[in-house]
């Protein structure tokens, strides 16, 4: 059955297709009606589940790290300050292997203050141990709370589903719904094994000594490499089941494609239509939409790229004083897979700047002029800078 | 031992497992002849690292070296001596 749903509405309802036991939340914009929708669904009695009102973010995190020691399927959303008043929880979650999964509506971090779309706060997190999924688009969203939640309980690591605040968060599409019975058969119920209990005492959370810290988070590297298969496994077996296949990544029109920009999230949808209108004027042109940011699939991107000419990486976040988080991921991709390509940096779209299908013609432009040079652009290519607010030109 | 994920702990009392005798950089020596055998110094120490029987011992398998034991003996029976590598 299809409905217009926005992406809020959609991460609400794959939590509740989902069957979680415990929701623990505290809004904020862009965020706020996937905390709406689930407390409704909870007081109407449309699901069976335990909706724990917090007075702030890292209590709603530490609220879940609790629900999901004592073995509930866990569920919380949050945005930009919201992650970043969450982000010391964060660490302790992945640390503790507790399978909590979380909606993100991607928003940009103060100051200045800003509610609009980038990615400057899931990428604020990228260390945390979370398995981070960026949506393009709003059935993606609904597909990937429930994937989610399969990959989290098979791994025993939280997940953060990401998807671009406004962009997609605010916007209405139509979104397949899957059947309650369809989801309960892909996601039985599922039991935490180190569950709270006390005919079963087990310590949680105990020091690290200098002796054992190291082969914890080795462990839990390990666990975050080890869950490229899951993610691929889990998003056949969705595919298999409800005719939407998902991976780590997908390569658009790639095959036979000379220039490529890599990108995640709604940009992706975007950058899809200015490859096919190119196309039909003869470019080989295609797009590397990454749907795992973490853990970061080294060896499948260098594969994908293997025979490109040049790349340009597009991107709503900015590691500053360096580069691109993501572009720094694919370069070190590519060196290690001995994969040569001239490639350029491009911030774009912080705080919601438009990203037209012009300036995405504009940076394939630009990558096909670092192939014809065969040198890569040494500074970051800032998308639609607006020089006369920084030289002082008359506006 | 094999870690479990997550740093729990599933096997309640293996803390003796952990031996903290490294962690000392003072180490307790007791004076046999000055010892009056109050057992003082086995009721303060907090790693029960104290064995009261005859002659007073002292595991340094676990004493962190946290002095308690010679500041508490009303006898200055108990000395710190400083470890050397």
């Amino acid at each position: 059955m299809k409905e217009v749903l926005t992406g809020n509405e959609a991460a609400a309802l794959g939590a509740k297709l989902a069957r979680v036991q415990v929701i623990s939340a505290y809004p904020i914009t862009p965020q706020t009606v996937v905390v709406e929708k689930l407390s409704e669904y909870v007081a109407n009695g449309e699901l069976q589940a335990e909706f724990m009102k917090v007075e702030s973010e890292h209590s709603a995190m530490s609220a879940c790290i609790g629900a999901a020691a004592a073995g509930a399927r866990t569920f919380t959303a949050t945005s930009s300050q919201g992650l970043m008043l969450m982000s010391e929880m964060l660490f302790v979650a992945s640390g503790l292997r507790l399978p909590i999964v979380m909606a993100n509506a991607n928003r940009s971090l103060s100051a200045p203050l800003s509610i609009w779309c980038d990615w400057q706060d899931t990428m604020a997190v990228r260390d945390s141990g979370w398995i981070q999924l960026y949506c393009e688009n709003n059935q993606e969203i609904l597909d990937s709370v429930i994937q989610a939640f399969k990959i989290a309980e098979q791994t025993l690591l939280p997940v953060m589903v990401c998807y671009d605040g406004y962009i997609l968060s605010h916007t209405v599409e139509p979104v397949d719904i899957p059947e309650q019975k369809e989801v309960d058969d892909f996601l039985p119920p599922y039991s935490y094994p180190f569950m709270l209990d006390p005919g079963k005492p087990v310590t949680l959370g105990a020091v690290g000594t200098p002796p054992y810290y190291m082969e914890f988070r080795y462990m839990l590297d390990q666990a975050l490499l080890g869950s490229k298969k899951v993610i691929t496994d889990v998003g056949e077996d969705f595919g298999r089941r409800f005719g939407r296949r998902y991976g780590l990544l997908e390569a658009y029109r790639c095959d036979d494609a000379d220039f490529v920009i890599v990108t995640m999230g709604s940009l992706a949808g975007a950058v899809k239509d200015v490859v096919d209108d190119l196309r039909k004027k003869g470019k080989k042109v295609g797009v590397l939409k990454l749907r795992s940011f973490r853990p970061f699939p080294s060896d499948e991107l260098a594969e994908a790229l293997s025979n490109v000419k040049a790349i340009g990486v597009m991107e709503k976040d900015i590691s500053l004083g360096s580069f691109g988080a993501l572009f720094l991921d694919v370069l070190a991709s590519l060196s290690l897979n001995e994969v040569r390509l001239p490639a350029v940096n491009v911030i774009c779209g912080l705080a919601n700047r438009d990203v037209t299908s012009e300036d995405i013609v504009k940076v394939f432009d630009m990558i096909e002029d670092v192939a014809s040079k065969r040198k890569s652009v040494k500074e970051t290519v800032w998308l639609g800078l607006r020089k006369e607010l920084l030289e002082g030109e008359e506006i | 031992m094999k870690l479990e994920p997550g740093a729990v702990i599933t096997e309640p009392g293996n803390s003796e497992k952990n031996e903290t005798g490294g962690w000392r950089s003072f180490r307790p020596v007791i004076k046999d002849e000055k010892c009056k055998r109050c057992g003082i110094c086995w009721m303060f120490c907090p790693d029960m690292a104290i064995s009261p029987k005859e002659p007073y011992q002292i595991d340094y398998r676990y004493c962190k070296g946290c002095g308690i034991c010679a500041n508490e003996c009303p006898f200055k029976a108990i000395e710190m001596v400083e470890e050397e590598k």
